[in-house]
């Protein structure tokens, strides 16, 4: 019986691993990343610490306000953990959800020895609470840079419904390192907010496939943007995590100096292409067009192949 | 203030400070002797891969050339550059990049100061003054996270209701009194009297270690939570070690 | 927003040891249930808020047949809900139940 019940929780961890990330729940995603029955949240939905301005808006909250902090082991480590819930409002920082992360981000700084990992889902700063959600995040990436400068890693993981935009894709870009799956889309200017202020001729939001491959996982491998392309499942994601927090760069003057140098190349390679393909092009991919099609393991194996050599200057 | 005035009036003695292409750059001598570097942006410009490069290049130089010169950050930019060339290059890596240059100047030493003076948002507001030490204001900056017109489209409120609403909470109107409520500005100094005895004030106050702006917001009623949450989220995880 | 609160008895107390769990996000057409092991065996509360006004009497009946279904004796439900169709709400809540009982869902 207990041989029986052992595999049955075997298909089940199997059956979790495989799930799709995309389309999990942060909780979902945090549960099923973390060693099974590790993990351990800091200010749960039974406090019901809600935000205090949804109200004025007439706005339905959520007990967690859609940020997920805790701590749990992950392949037996301990690590320090946060999760966007992307259906929420957007995934968007408000107060509440923005200073569990900053919390979370001084303490692991001070501790110095525990890695943190974002679990990134948003779309940037929640307008009902705008002036507090811009400011969460400048507190995050303040804590976020003291956390790295104390020689901790922080991993962010970038595959959810809403992408990785606004203030977000700046705490990504600060990140030690990135994880991106295909669905995954890391900027700033989202494409309605490009098209609401620009106009269509600048950026069509409906085009699905120009969203993908100006904003989307593959594009931003392939130019350095993300370290690692993760499949859409959470086993693949839980690789990338152990990996990057091993090899995460740390920071410093030099660090910076490359990444200056490598952002700097960046503009001067590719500044005058007009479209990703031209990108991919220059990159020495032979059949740009194809990329979007490939599946993750042809694209991994390009990927490699075109990369720049592999730099620490993030 | 009108850039030339803000710079009389903080290096009476002369500076040589410049602007090109909306971006400010150049040194100004300090009363002590010493010099301050300037960087920021100007008349509204948008800030692009191209902008934030230029700006992080010029706080890396001080940062290399040693010592412990301070940096101002002077700010009237539009939001950040909202194009599909700026997205396609990862202009999210180079506002990142930008905030990690000043963070670090300001970790290795260097005051760093943000003086508001004209309008600032979204992307281009975090990148730049809101990653400075210290976030200075003249009266009459306009920083605006979002503007109410957008604010009324995303909400589907109309503007009037939403002026309303303002009146009773400052966490999400647009404007200098907000934002200094919530915590992002120290001080606003006064344009009617010298700029540089009032920089010359706050750079003699020893550098604040910690980020005190959530505690800023709390005691401002601007925002009464954040500071709670963050505290106990930090005790929390300091205990689960 | 509107607030609706339901006590209904239940024949038996939910089975299992745990003390809380939450199933669901709040989105357009979705919910969020967080049950805790909080009254006696015999009650049961439904503490609901809601984006969508006026349904009160959808709701009624929606937790009059959840409860006399599952008997979730014992148990506290705090929902707060983006204004989700009836067969969602029963899904969740059943979601919840089971969650607490400690099967799998």
């Amino acid at each position: 019986m207990i041989a029986a019940a052992l595999d049955n929780s075997k298909d089940q961890n199997d059956a979790a691993s495989t799930s799709s990330w995309y389309e999990a729940s942060a909780r979902q995603r945090v549960e099923n990343l973390l060693d099974a029955n590790s993990f351990n949240e800091f200010i749960g939905p039974e406090l019901r610490e809600t935000s205090p301005h949804l109200p004025l808006f007439d706005l339905p909250e959520q007990f967690d306000d859609g940020m997920i902090v805790g701590y749990g082991r992950l392949g037996g480590k301990p690590v320090l953990i946060a999760a966007q819930e992307g259906r929420f409002m957007g995934g968007a920082f408000g107060e509440i959800h923005g200073a569990k992360l900053t919390g979370l981000l001084r303490a692991a700084r001070d501790i110095a020895s525990l890695p943190v990992l974002i679990l990134f889902d948003t779309g940037g700063v929640r307008l009902q609470e705008a002036n507090a959600g811009e400011l969460a995040i400048a507190e995050i990436i303040r804590a976020l840079i003291e956390t790295r400068l104390a020689g901790v890693p922080v991993v962010g993981l970038v595959g959810g419904r809403s992408g990785c935009y606004g203030g977000g894709g700046l705490i990504a870009g600060c990140c030690s390192a990135l994880a991106v799956s295909e669905q995954g889309r890391i900027g700033v200017s989202g494409p309605e907010v490009i098209e609401t202020n620009r106009g269509v001729e600048e950026f069509d939001s409906k085009d699905r496939a120009l969203v993908w491959r100006t904003m989307g996982g593959k594009h931003r491998r392939l130019i350095g943007g993300a370290e690692v392309f993760a499949d859409d499942t959470v086993a693949s994601f839980r690789d990338a995590a152990s990996y990057l927090i091993e090899h995460a760069p740390s920071m410093n003057l030099s660090t910076l100096e490359s990444e200056q140098f490598r952002l700097a190349q960046r503009i001067e390679r590719f500044g005058t292409c007009a479209d990703a393909l031209d990108i991919w092009r220059s990159l020495g991919a032979a059949e740009p067009q194809s990329i979007p099609a490939l599946s993750y393991r042809e694209f991994v194996a390009l990927a490699n192949d075109l990369q720049e050599p592999r730099h620490d200057a993030r | 203030m009108t850039l030339d005035n803000i710079l009389a009036s903080l290096f009476p003695r002369g500076h040589d400070v410049i602007l090109e292409r909306g971006l400010i750059s150049g040194r100004g001598p300090l009363p002590d002797g010493g010099s301050m570097a300037v960087i920021g942006v100007d008349g509204r410009a948008p800030v692009g891969v191209e902008e934030a490069t230029l700006l992080s290049s010029h706080v890396l130089d001080v940062i290399k050339s040693g010592g412990n010169e301070p940096i101002l950050v002077l700010i009237d930019s539009d939001s950040q550059r909202m194009s599909k060339r700026d997205e396609l290059l990862g202009l999210n890596e180079f506002l990142a990049h930008l905030a990690k240059c000043l963070i670090l100047a300001d970790k290795l030493g260097h005051r760093t100061i943000g003086l508001l003076y004209g309008h600032t948002a979204a992307g281009a507001f975090i990148a730049t003054a809101l990653a400075t030490q210290t976030l200075l204001a003249l009266p009459g900056a306009e920083p605006a996270v979002m503007d109410l017109p957008s604010m009324s489209r995303v909400t589907k409120l109309s503007i009037e209701v939403l002026q309303e609403k303002a009146k009773s909470t400052p966490v999400f109107a647009p404007g200098l009194d907000n934002l200094a409520q919530t915590g992002a500005v120290a001080i606003t100094l006064n344009p009617d009297s010298s700029l540089a005895d009032q920089l010359k004030s706050v750079l003699s106050q020893p550098a604040e270690r910690e980020d005190s702006r959530d505690k800023l917001g709390k005691e401002r009623k601007g925002r009464p939570k954040a500071a709670d949450i963050a505290e106990r989220v930090y005790e929390l995880a300091r205990a689960s070690v | 927003m509107e607030t609706l609160n339901y006590r209904n008895k239940a024949s038996q107390r939910a089975k299992g040891s745990k003390l809380q769990v939450i199933v669901g996000v709040v989105a357009s057409g979705n919910l969020e249930v967080l049950a805790e092991r909080v009254l006696p065996d015999s009650e049961c509360e439904v503490d609901i808020r809601t984006a969508a006004e006026g349904f009160g009497e959808v709701w009624q009946a929606v937790v009059a047949d959840f409860v006399e279904h599952r008997s979730p004796g014992g148990l506290k439900f705090s929902i707060n809900d983006g204004g989700a169709r009836p067969d969602t709400v029963a899904l969740r809540l059943a979601q919840a139940v089971s969650a607490i009982e400690g099967e799998r869902t």
